[in-house]
């Protein structure tokens, strides 16, 4: 098919690997603010997650969040931003970083208050104050749920940077975008290649990452890793 | 215009112009009966393929590998790439926009008919063989009904998902209430984007309260456990 010809030869095109509009350009603006996002989501985050979550408290709210936003478009959010700091790089950043939070609140916290009783009287026992408790005990065992969220949040990061193209940043989205105004459906279609494959990375990668954090007892079999595997998040949001 | 008139002029602008809605009722009804018939096709759709995969994943364990890593891997592609793909096929139209929010409905409802059926005890299933019931009896009267709470945690979730993806199809000429919200940010008019939002944010909380009261109805002997 021509179309897949035309997609073959854009991305052999020299021309779309130069200079601010270019390939490498944009993947690094992606990948940049993807993570920057992540990054302070996961700042802001963990700190509050593991309080609540080493007293077994605020569960109402730590869990909630995720629901609440689930419902709340992304799309929206990012039109929100537009309207509270004007276009361009400020508000992709807020609203990534509003949706980089929720996930990694709630995994957090239910990884550290699902540990099981007997365990921390167990830790208790041993002597181990409660800050031993929580570094030794109770953060080890809920690294893997921790690292879910982290996951999720950073897939749906990755995604909703591509709509951020819509409000006037660059990242991955513009080859899209771009391609509409243009309706230069090759760009399109390139530039949605670009950005599932970076999305598939990003997940793959953390999937990883997941694992190796993964305690060694902890590893499940084989048998029931299909259900796990993908996206083994309890937020599980996809809302972009 | 100056920093300070710039400032004044955002301030002035209030978040919901009440007139415009009043004067814009039907426009804004039509947009939310457009939102549910994009959610309402691709939820209904969804179900209807994800149900014959789940028992297919669940059934052969060969197949479940393959076919739990293929709606994974839709699931992750973002939803403007993924439609972006298909237009070059489907071209600008409401087909891409459900083949689209189908594929995300997939791993949700898939995953959770798989658990639902998993879930159900062996006991249950071998006193079911002991009474006489068929392979076909066994799934419709005992495995269907007993994995009923997971599938319907399932289409609530994907039905939440679903409506806030429907927004994005504005970008392509769809969108329901999220026109609103894109024409909102194209003529920089708060009251359109506000009422997009909240409207979706609306019909998300309304689906799922209405999908739990509905779960609560058909599976009555669960009413007891927790949720």
């Amino acid at each position: 098919m021509s179309l897949f010809a035309d997609v073959v030869r854009w991305f052999l095109d020299p021309a779309h690997y130069q200079g601010s509009t270019g390939v490498p350009t944009r993947v690094v603006e992606h990948l940049l603010m993807s993570g920057a996002a992540l990054a302070a989501a996961a700042l802001i985050a963990l700190p509050v997650a593991v309080v609540l979550g080493h007293y077994r408290k605020g569960g109402a709210v730590a869990i909630n969040v995720s629901n609440i936003g689930r419902a709340i478009p992304s799309f929206a959010i990012l039109v929100l931003a537009v309207q509270l700091v004007g276009i361009g790089v400020r508000p992709a950043f807020l609203a990534l970083l509003a949706l980089g939070i929720p996930p990694i609140l709630t995994n957090t916290y239910i990884g550290l208050a699902e540990v099981s009783p007997e365990l921390r009287e167990a830790a208790r026992g041993l002597g181990m104050t409660g800050r031993q408790v929580l570094w030794r005990v109770e953060l080890p065992l809920a690294a893997p749920l921790i690292m879910a969220g982290i996951r999720t949040s950073a897939v749906q990061v990755v995604a909703t940077a591509t709509l951020a193209a819509e409000v006037a940043w660059g990242g991955l989205g513009r080859f899209i975008i771009d391609g509409f105004s243009q309706q230069d459906n090759v760009q399109i279609f390139a530039g949605a290649l670009l950005v599932a494959a970076v999305a598939t990375l990003t997940e793959r990668g953390l999937g990883m990452v997941q694992t190796a954090v993964t305690p060694a007892g902890m590893r499940s079999s084989k048998k029931g890793a299909g259900l796990q595997g993908s996206l083994g998040s309890r937020s599980g949001v996809k809302a972009a | 215009m100056t920093p300070v008139s710039a400032l004044s002029a955002v301030i002035e602008e209030p978040w919901v112009r009440w007139s415009w809605v009043t004067q814009h009722t039907t426009a804004i009804w039509d947009a939310t009966v457009e939102h549910v018939i994009l959610t309402v096709l691709a939820v209904g759709i969804g179900l209807l393929i994800a149900a014959p995969l789940a028992l297919l994943a669940w059934r052969s364990p060969r197949w479940r590998e393959p076919i739990l890593g293929f709606t994974g891997t839709l699931y992750v592609i973002p939803s403007l790439a993924l439609f972006a793909l298909l237009i070059p096929f489907l071209g600008l139209t409401i087909l891409t926009a459900e083949v689209g929010l189908v594929s995300y409905t997939l791993l949700i409802l898939v995953r959770n008919i798989v658990v639902g059926l998993d879930s159900v005890p062996p006991d249950v299933r071998e006193a079911a063989r002991g009474m006489g019931f068929s392979r076909t009896e066994q799934l419709l009267g005992v495995e269907l009904p007993l994995a009923l709470p997971a599938i319907m945690a399932g289409v609530r979730i994907a039905t939440v998902t679903t409506i806030g993806l429907v927004t994005v199809t504005a970008l392509i000429g769809e969108g329901g209430l999220g026109r609103l919200i894109l024409q909102g940010l194209i003529d920089d008019f708060r009251t359109k984007l506000v009422v997009g939002a909240v409207l979706s944010v609306g019909l998300a909380i309304l689906a799922d309260v209405s999908l739990a009261l509905l779960q609560r109805a058909v599976t009555p002997w669960a009413r007891n456990r927790a949720a």
